[in-house]
C-alpha cells in the first residue's frame, strides 16, 4: 500500500472555514494530520491610520458569533488609551451582554453545531446530521436550543439596539444606558433559560455513556490551561488576572496583569495555515502547548461563584484523573453548559442590582496615553486587542490574538490523535472522517476571527504515491 | 424521495469572505426556523454536512465578499447550481469590510502580518500552497457573477431574511418595508 494524504474540506458546522488533512504511511497509519485555516482578512493592517473610537464597530465585524467580545476588548484597550475611570454602571452593563453572548454562542454551539452529531450518531447519516434533523427526531432539544440562543441574542438587542454587531460599547463607557422599563422584562427570560439547561445537562450525562471510548481519543492529553479568573480566584469573563496551569495542575502564572501578554506567550507561523500558533513562551513550542476556552477556564478558577454552577463544577471533577485537571477536550460541551448556566445567574444577580438603570455611563477624555491592551475571555478562550495610537488619536499598530488562534496547535494534535484511534488502515468511511471533524467541532473554534474561506470540495480525498503523485482521487458527497 | 420532501425548496447558503453575522442573523428566525423547515430543505451549507454544491438549488443565499481564488470558483459553482442568487449583506452585495483591504498590495499585506521580518514565506501567496491563494481585491459577489435579489445590512435583520424569504418562497418579487433596505 502506498503512502496517501486524505483531505476534508471544508470541514462543516463549525464556525469558519477550515479543512484536514492526514497522511497515512505504507501500511495505513497516519503519520500526520493537519487543520489549515484558509481564509485571511488582513484586520490587522487595514485598521492601521483609523481613528481607535472606530475599533469597537470595525473589529466586531471579525466574527458575527461572538461581536459583543471584540466590540468589548476593543473598547478596553480604548479605556486605557482615554485613560479614564468608566462609570461603574457601564462595566456593569458591559458584563451583562457579555454574558448574554456566552449564552447565545455556548448554545450554537452545543445545540446546532454539536448536537446532531452527539445524539443522532457521529456515524449517523449525513444528510440528517444537522440541526434540521434534530428538528425532525429530538423537536424538543431542537426546539430548546432554539430557544435557549434567542434568549441570549434578546438580551444582546435590548441593550445594544441589535442582536448582531451592535454599536454600542465605546472608549471609556456604553452608548446608552438600560431603560428601567426593560429590567423585568430581561430578567423574565432567565427562569425557563434555566431550566432548559438542567435538562440539557441531565439529558448530556446520560448520553455521555455512549460516548465512553470515545473520551480518551478526543484531544485527551496533558497541556497547559490558561484564562482569567477574578483576583480571588474565581470564574471570570470580563476582566481579571491571568492565571496559567500545568498539566498536574501547579499554577505557573499566578496573576499576570493582561498587558503583560508578550512576556507570557509567543506565536509561530506555519506556511500551511493563515492561523498562527501560539505557545507558552518559557516552556517553547513543544512543551508550550495550552489550551484555553470553557475547559481551561473551570481548570483554572479555584470556584465559579454562584451556586448553581458551582454544583455543576463539582459533578464536572469526576473526569479529573487522579486529581489533575479535566484533560479530555471532549468535555467542553459539558463545559459549556456549566458557563451558561453561570451565565445566567450571574445575568439574574446583575439585573437585580439596584444601579444597574444608572445613567451615567460614559466618561468622556481625548488621548491620554499612547497604548492600550483590552483582554476579556470570549466564548472561545482568551482575547486580546492590543493597540499603539499617535497623539491624535489614529491607530499605529494592532495586534489581535483571537481565542481560537490560541487552540491552534491543541486542535492539531487532537486530529492526529483521532485519526490514530479510529483509522483502521483500510478502509476510510464518512463517519470515521465526520469523527475527525467533531475533533474540531469540540474546541468550536471560531475561524472567523482570525480569517475566513469556503472549501469548494466535498470531503475531497487524494490519495498520493510516497513521490507525491496523484494516484486516486474522488470526492464523497 | 416522497412527493412531500420534492416539494420542498431547496435552500442552500453559501458563507464566503463574511464573519457569519449574516449566518447569524438567519438563525435569528428563531422559532419561524421551525415553521419554514416544513417548507424548505436545506441542502447545503456551513450548518449541513454535505460538502459538494449541489446543481439543482432553487435559493442560494450568499454571505462575504470574494476574497481568494476558492470563493470565485465558489461564486461561479453556486451561480451554476441555483435558480435564484441572494447577496446576502454588506459584504456579498458591496465588499464592506473584507474590501478595507483593497487600497493594500495582497503580497505585502501577508508578508506585513504573517512574515513582517521576512523571516518566513507567509501562506496564500500563490496557488502551490496548501491554503487558497488572496485575490488581488475583495470583490462583492455581483462583480463576479450576475446577483438576483441584494439584502444589504450588516448584518440584514432577521426580519428583512424573513420578509425576503417569504416573498421567494411565493415566487413573488421581493420589496423590502420600512427600514429593511439600509446599510450598517
Ligand atoms: S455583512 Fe456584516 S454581518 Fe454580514 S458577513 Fe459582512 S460583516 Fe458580517
Amino acid at each position: 500500500m502506498a503512502k496517501k494524504t486524505v483531505t476534508i474540506d471544508p470541514v462543516t458546522r463549525i464556525e469558519g472555514h477550515g479543512k484536514i488533512t492526514f497522511q497515512l504511511d505504507e501500511q495505513g497509519r497516519v503519520t500526520r494530520a493537519r487543520f489549515h485555516v484558509t481564509d485571511f482578512r488582513g484586520f490587522e493592517k487595514f485598521c492601521e491610520h483609523r481613528p481607535f473610537w472606530e475599533m469597537p464597530d470595525i473589529t466586531s465585524r471579525i466574527c458575527g458569533i461572538c461581536p459583543v467580545s471584540h466590540m468589548l476588548a476593543s473598547a478596553k484597550a480604548g479605556d486605557a488609551i482615554l485613560g479614564v475611570h468608566v462609570p461603574p454602571a457601564a462595566h456593569k452593563l458591559r458584563r451583562l451582554i457579555h454574558w448574554a453572548q456566552l449564552v447565545q454562542s455556548h448554545a450554537l454551539s452545543f445545540f446546532h453545531l454539536s448536537a446532531p452529531d452527539l445524539l443522532l450518531g457521529m456515524e449517523s447519516d449525513p444528510q440528517e446530521r444537522n440541526i434540521l434533523g434534530l428538528v425532525a427526531k429530538y423537536p424538543g432539544v431542537a426546539k430548546d436550543g432554539i430557544r435557549l440562543r434567542q434568549v441570549g441574542q434578546e438580551i444582546i438587542r435590548v441593550l445594544g439596539g441589535k442582536s448582531v454587531h451592535p454599536s454600542w460599547a465605546v472608549p471609556g463607557g456604553v452608548q446608552s444606558p438600560l431603560k428601567p422599563e426593560k429590567v423585568d422584562s430581561l430578567q423574565a427570560l432567565v427562569p425557563e433559560a434555566l431550566e432548559i439547561v438542567d435538562r440539557t445537562l441531565d439529558l448530556y450525562r446520560e448520553k455521555i455513556e455512549a460516548f465512553s471510548t470515545d473520551l480518551e481519543h478526543y484531544g485527551d492529553f496533558p497541556s497547559l490551561y490558561m484564562g482569567l479568573v477574578t483576583p480571588d480566584g474565581g470564574l471570570e469573563h470580563y476582566d481579571g488576572v491571568l492565571r496559567v496551569m500545568d498539566a498536574g495542575g501547579k499554577i505557573l502564572e499566578k496573576g499576570a496583569r493582561p498587558e503583560t501578554y508578550r512576556n507570557i506567550f509567543s506565536e509561530e507561523v506555519e506556511s500551511w495555515s493563515y492561523l498562527k500558533f501560539p505557545y507558552y513562551k518559557s516552556l517553547g513550542p513543544e512543551k508550550g502547548l495550552y489550551r484555553v476556552g470553557p475547559l481551561a477556564r473551570l481548570n483554572v478558577c479555584d470556584r465559579a461563584g454562584t451556586p448553581r454552577a458551582d454544583r455543576a463544577l463539582e459533578e464536572f471533577g469526576r473526569w479529573k484523573k487522579d486529581g489533575r485537571p479535566v484533560s479530555g477536550s471532549f468535555h467542553m460541551h459539558e463545559a459549556r453548559l456549566i458557563e451558561i448556566l453561570f451565565s445566567l445567574e450571574k445575568i439574574a444577580e446583575t439585573l437585580s442590582d439596584p444601579h444597574i438603570t444608572d445613567t451615567h455611563v460614559r466618561s468622556h477624555a481625548g488621548v491620554n496615553g499612547r497604548a492600550g491592551v483590552g483582554v476579556i475571555e470570549a466564548p472561545r478562550g482568551t482575547l486580546f486587542h492590543d493597540y499603539l495610537v499617535d497623539e491624535g488619536g489614529l491607530v499605529q499598530e494592532v495586534n489581535l490574538v483571537v481565542a481560537s488562534g490560541h487552540n491552534n496547535l491543541a486542535m492539531n494534535r487532537t486530529i492526529l490523535q483521532i485519526a490514530q484511534a479510529f483509522g483502521n488502515g483500510t478502509e476510510i468511511t464518512e463517519g470515521f472522517l465526520n469523527r475527525m471533524e467533531h475533533g474540531i467541532r469540540i474546541y468550536d473554534p471560531c475561524l472567523s476571527c482570525s480569517t475566513h474561506v469556503v472549501g469548494r470540495h466535498g470531503l475531497k480525498m487524494e490519495f498520493l504515491g510516497p513521490s507525491g503523485d496523484l494516484l486516486r482521487s474522488f470526492e464523497l458527497l | 424521495m416522497s412527493s412531500a420532501a420534492s416539494k420542498k425548496i431547496r435552500l442552500a447558503t453559501v458563507w464566503l469572505s463574511g464573519c457569519s453575522g449574516c449566518h447569524m442573523s438567519f438563525l435569528d428566525l428563531d422559532e419561524k426556523l421551525l415553521e419554514l423547515h416544513e417548507h424548505i430543505q436545506l441542502v447545503h451549507g456551513p450548518l449541513v454536512d454535505r460538502k459538494d454544491f449541489p446543481s439543482d438549488v432553487d435559493l442560494v443565499l450568499v454571505e462575504g465578499a470574494v476574497n481568494n481564488e476558492d470563493q470565485l470558483e465558489m461564486a461561479a459553482l453556486l451561480r451554476k447550481g441555483s435558480r435564484v442568487v441572494v447577496a446576502l449583506g454588506d459584504c456579498a452585495v458591496m465588499g464592506n469590510v473584507p474590501a478595507m483591504r483593497n487600497g493594500f498590495h495582497a503580497g505585502n499585506l501577508l508578508e506585513a502580518v504573517y512574515a513582517p521580518e521576512g523571516e518566513k514565506e507567509p501562506p496564500g501567496r500563490d496557488s502551490r500552497g496548501e491554503v487558497p491563494m488572496l485575490l488581488p481585491a475583495a470583490l462583492p459577489l455581483h462583480a463576479v457573477i450576475p446577483v438576483d435579489v441584494f439584502l444589504p445590512g450588516c448584518p440584514p435583520d432577521a426580519r428583512t431574511i424573513g420578509a425576503a424569504l417569504t416573498s421567494l418562497l411565493k415566487g413573488e418579487r421581493v420589496v423590502l418595508g420600512e427600514g429593511m433596505c439600509r446599510f450598517g
